[in-house]
């Protein structure tokens, strides 16, 4: 059969489930405690994991002695570089979970052990003997590009320049995108803006930290149960890893904690797996806070130049970006999506956007919720923000006046499609905040941003249960309560209530690979998969009752959650319900189900808008975030609120960044800040409630027009923060976050200069 | 690890002086266990006080307040009498952690952690808290200011537990206040922190001052000259002023991950006249 994805704007205007806002079936479970995370699980038999890491942040291993941490009574297996083959495919991934010739950042694992109890284990730990000959390192993105930095890896020649060195250096990559001639623009502008900025790493700060449950039998059939974003993507790395067929590996994936990006890869996973083969026991790993700050996937920090030029009524002529972002130890910073996501928000004849990719002596970097975009944007929308005061605009005018709309050339490549950023300002023109005085020592903070949003691998089904209820199978874990959600366009499609369907995250040998939860996904693609195995079903449903009334298939239409004739024509019989049809399905040819794989390709890109009020205290530059509205296009909000639960984590996660979060390195190469004393994220008593408008332009990809919404609600919140707080503390500041030491020292730079 | 909880004191200082090994009084924990499960300190012997129940209440003494060793912040705050009297010392040991924090924390522990952050000790060094000690030797009292020596080292020798803290009776005319800076609005350590406790006379002249000032250097400083600056004045602009010059002089910070030496001492004065003004709008209702 076809599946479309189209939009059907009939079908659309007239939804009974979507948009309404049932309880989460989650929910009992995780406020009672009974909800399963990853460190829920235990196996008969388990020993306890502990991992041996580097307090070097750059050091050659020149031999690691375990034997004594082996003889010690309890230790059941002792692992290190020797236990895990070369795999020139997955090299950074491998090298990153278990050092190899060098460790390259503090924290870094280069043994692990598996012992009966956890003290034990530590005390293992301790009789691990390992040389380093420790080198030189560096942890700033900067000093990483000059010509005499230490350099992490002999194997990387930039790549994207030409000609290519012939020496090594820290820098991976080069990209580029833009169109137009940015020097012939610029001659055309009447006022140009041009500054240097920086951001500081942050960490996703999920609540729960990395934790997991290996299995390894005697035959080789292995298990294992983790928190994670994508259980398949871990199963396919891990067998790599460890040279296990895939079809002997499962994993189920835990209910998770958070993970915003961080969980879509693996750390501990491997080691896991290869502690229990070796120890032929369950072996159990849960990370404490200091070694998820140390060890798993921070973001990067970046350093930027933004130019713009203007001319006087408020057009853009040309933008110029240089991002250089350093992505940890190991290549794959989300240099490319800086740069392409950078001045998406414009329509521009003129525009350059450069980036580049930085290995420094700090933990691999992850991903985190539209990676690369939220710093990026934060240099161009602060210089947005200056261009449009200069010339005495408004800052939501001059955005209207340049902004992307259907049809428009995009600033990496391609024509945009439909889209709502324009719906966006004018919401944001009209909402009450922005009309609403500000007293001294206040300011007000707009900025827009975009993010592409992804499709990808899917694969789900869904089972018609005798009893008139139904199941869903689905391959992506939920992070955001899309068990929710695929219940509710299960239960659109099929015409029944909410609360006759369930949904499950099933593992990884019930169903196709599934790419796994991220790149605003899994409503999207998944749900599209979850609407095709609807109309499969109804399909099949409509079959059998044709077989009862003895018509042809064709004859019957579904409506409502009933089997109907399709006409007059068809015959005069009654009705027949989804739990009728289902009640008898033995007689009729056995179970009924719905099935869909697909590589879903229309996702819809989205645009976002933010409004921030803040105030700073001018004797001590602390920030007080007084108001707080984000904007966002949705496409079509299935649960409203887990649309609107997105878009204020997203904003809050964002003013985190904006204002405390940072990796601090002192100058040994070690953070001095592994813990959330220090490691600053918002508590709630700093937030106002933050307000939502969910604007809903339709994603022509999409039956219901759904655009994924997870990740656009924390571009915009850097660069508009950043704004506010400029404009209240009367000086621009250029460097986040913005901690009060730096907003303080600002304004009395600023105050001194004037004086 | 041994765990011991005694209850009576004698008992638990004759267990404490018996260990050859590493030994810790256990109040609230809530620096102690945070200690142990982050591999700082290892102990071989633990004695939780909070069965001593000598040491669980506040009572009523020549007065003034004596607050026993095993009382909870959050304790502290229900005691409307308490808080009328010194608000200062109450809203410090209130500002510990969170609603959570304070149900288990005290303010002596807060003080025996010798923290050069903690948040009650300038209050209490304000207040001119006296800490009764009981060990081997017998029975001592010192002013709290001389409990730290040291960052996380205090002057209690081998056996010694703190019974308790005395707040003393304070004249008609007196108000105390505690501030702290912090980048968020709580479960944060201060960036500085700084308490006052001063006395009127009949004219609204400042007779009696105190200002402890915390987190800028390796203990909780008393600051005679920010004391001597309010003095003699009625807390006027004049005298806010050079409140606020003699507590910055005084700071001597570090810089590190939580601020920058000019910052700190900066921010030292600001929050001294803050402090100032709240003591003096308390010292003359
Ligand atoms: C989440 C969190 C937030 C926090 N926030 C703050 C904050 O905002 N401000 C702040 O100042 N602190 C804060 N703390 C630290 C801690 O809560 C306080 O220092 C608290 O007052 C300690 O009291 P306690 O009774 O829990 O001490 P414990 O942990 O029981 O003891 C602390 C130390 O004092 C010793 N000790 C305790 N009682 C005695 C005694 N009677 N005689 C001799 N020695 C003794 C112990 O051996 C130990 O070395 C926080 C801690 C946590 C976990």
């Amino acid at each position: 059969m076809t599946h479309s994805s189209d939009f059907n704007a009939e079908k659309a205007s007239n939804l009974k489930v979507i948009g309404t806002r049932p309880a989460r079936p989650d929910g009992v479970d995780k406020v009672t405690g009974r909800a399963r995370f990853g460190a829920d699980m235990n196996l008969p038999g388990q020993l306890v994991g502990r991992i041996l890491r580097s307090p070097h942040p750059h050091a050659i291993i020149k031999s690691i002695d375990t034997s004594a941490a082996e003889a010690l009574d309890g230790v059941k297996a002792v692992v290190t570089r020797d236990d895990f083959a070369e795999n020139p495919d997955n090299h950074a991934v491998l090298c990153n979970v278990m050092a190899r010739e060098k460790a390259l950042y503090e924290g870094h694992t280069v043994a692990a052990v598996a012992a009966s109890t956890a003290t034990i284990a530590r005390k293992a730990l301790k009789l691990i003997n390992v040389d380093y000959e420790p080198l030189p390192h560096v942890t700033d993105v900067d000093a990483a590009m000059q010509p005499d930095a230490p350099v992490l890896h002999d194997t990387i020649f930039t790549s994207g320049v030409d000609p290519v060195p012939t020496i090594p250096s820290n820098i991976v990559a080069r990209c580029e995108f833009g169109h137009g001639d940015v020097e012939a623009g610029f001659a055309k502008a009447d006022i140009i803006v041009e500054r240097e900025l920086k951001t500081a790493a942050t960490h996703q700060g999920y609540i729960e930290p990395h934790a997991c449950v290996a299995s390894v039998s005697t035959d080789g059939m292995s298990e294992l149960w983790c928190c994670t974003q994508g259980h398949f993507d871990d199963r396919k790395i891990c067998a790599a890893l460890l040279g296990i067929d895939v079809s002997r590996l499962r994993v189920t994936a835990s209910e998770i904690g958070g993970g915003f990006g961080g969980k879509t890869t693996v750390f501990i996973e491997p080691v896991a797996l290869a502690l229990s083969r070796k120890a032929g026991r369950p072996v159990k790993i849960v990370m404490s806070r200091e070694e998820v700050f140390k060890a798993s996937g921070p973001t990067a920090s970046t350093s930027m130049r933004v130019k713009i030029g203007v001319t006087n009524d408020g057009r853009m002529t040309a933008c110029d970006g240089e991002f250089r972002l350093q992505g940890g130890a190991f290549e794959g910073s989300p240099f490319d999506s800086a740069a392409m996501t950078a001045f998406a928000c414009y329509d521009l004849e003129n525009v350059k956007s450069v980036a580049f990719d930085v290995v420094v002596n700090r933990p691999k970097g992850a991903a985190y919720r539209a990676p690369g975009a939220p710093m990026s944007v934060y240099g161009v929308e602060s210089v947005v923000d200056e261009v449009a005061l200069k010339i005495g605009m408004d800052p939501i005018e001059f955005r209207l006046k340049n902004a992307v709309r259907d049809g428009s050339q995009s600033s990496y490549g391609p024509k945009f499609g439909p889209n709502g950023l324009v719906e966006t300002l004018e919401a944001a023109k009209a909402h009450p905040q922005y009309k609403t005085p500000l007293g001294p020592n206040q300011g007000r903070g707009i900025a827009s941003g975009f993010w592409f949003n992804y499709g990808g691998e899917t694969c789900s089904n869904l089972n018609i249960n005798a009893d008139g209820t139904v199941t869903l199978a689905v391959g992506t874990p939920d992070i955001g309560g899309s068990r929710a959600s695929m219940c509710m366009m299960a239960a659109e499609e099929l015409g029944i209530p909410y609360d006759s369907v369930r949904a499950t995250v099933v593992d990884t040998g019930a169903l196709g690979f599934n790419e796994g939860s991220y790149g605003s996904r899994v409503t999207y693609a998944s749900g599209l998969a979850i609407i095709n195995a609807a109309q499969q079903a109804i399909t099949e449903m409509c079959k059998r009752a044709s077989m009862m009334w003895d018509i042809p298939a064709d004859a019957v239409t579904w409506e409502d959650g009933y089997a109907k004739p399709s006409g007059a024509n068809a015959g005069e019989f009654e009705p027949m319900s989804l739990a009728e049809i289902a009640a008898i399905a033995a007689n009729t040819g056995g179970p009924i189900a719905g099935h869909r794989e697909h590589n879903a390709d229309s996702a819809g890109i989205s645009f976002g808008t933010h409004i921030v009020d803040t105030e700073v205290d001018p004797e001590t530059g602390r920030v007080d975030v007084l108001r707080y509205t984000v904007i966002q296009d949705a496409g079509k909000a299935i649960h409203p609120d887990y649309v609107e639960g997105q878009f204020q984590g997203g904003a809050v996660q964002g003013i985190g960044w904006a204002l405390n979060e940072e990796y601090i390195y002192g100058d040994d190469g070690k953070l001095q800040n592994a813990g959330f004393l220090d490691y600053r994220v918002p508590v709630a008593s700093d937030l106002p409630m933050i307000d939502t408008v969910i604007v809903e332009v339709p994603n022509p990809g999409h039956p219901y027009g759904v655009r994924g919404v997870g990740e656009t609600g924390i571009v915009p919140p850097l660069a508009a923060v950043a704004n506010s707080v400029s404009a209240a503390a009367g000086v621009r500041l250029s460097e986040l976050p913005m901690s009060p030491p730096r907003v303080l020292k600002a304004m009395d730079d600023a105050k001194q200069a004037a004086e | 690890m041994r765990y011991e909880a005694p209850d009576t004191i004698d008992a638990a200082i004759a267990i404490l002086a018996a260990e050859d090994g590493i030994a810790r009084v256990l109040a609230g924990g809530t620096d102690l266990l945070v200690q142990i499960r982050s591999d700082m300190i290892e102990p071989d012997l633990v004695v939780d006080i909070k069965n001593i129940n000598s040491m669980r209440s506040i009572t009523p003494e020549n007065g003034g307040y004596r607050i026993g060793g095993a009382v909870s912040c959050a304790e502290m705050g229900e005691h409307a009498d308490l808080c009328a009297q010194w608000p200062g010392v109450v809203e410090a040991a209130e500002l510990i952690g969170s609603t959570q924090v304070q149900g288990r924390a005290t303010m002596t522990g807060n003080l025996c952690n010798c923290g050069p952050a903690a948040d009650s000790v300038p209050a209490m060094v304000a207040a001119e808290a006296i800490a009764t000690i009981v060990g081997p030797n017998g029975r001592r009292d010192i002013p709290v200011e001389d409990m730290p020596v040291a960052p996380g080292k205090s002057s209690l020798t081998k056996g010694e537990i703190v019974e308790s803290v005395f707040l003393p009776a304070r004249p008609e005319r007196s108000g105390d206040a505690y501030l702290r800076f912090i980048p968020r609005t709580e479960m944060d350590i201060a960036v500085v922190g700084v308490g006052i406790s001063l006395t009127l006379d009949g004219h609204g002249t400042c007779t009696h001052a105190r200002v402890g000032l915390g987190a800028v250097a390796a203990t909780v400083l008393l600051v005679d000259d920010a004391a001597k600056a309010l003095i003699g004045t009625r807390v006027d602009d004049a005298a806010l002023d050079k409140l606020a010059a003699a507590t910055s002089a005084a700071c001597k910070p570090i810089n590190d991950k939580r601020g920058t030496i000019e910052f700190r001492t900066k921010v030292a004065g600001v929050l001294a006249q803050r402090v100032a003004k709240i003591a003096l709008d308390r010292a003359g209702k």
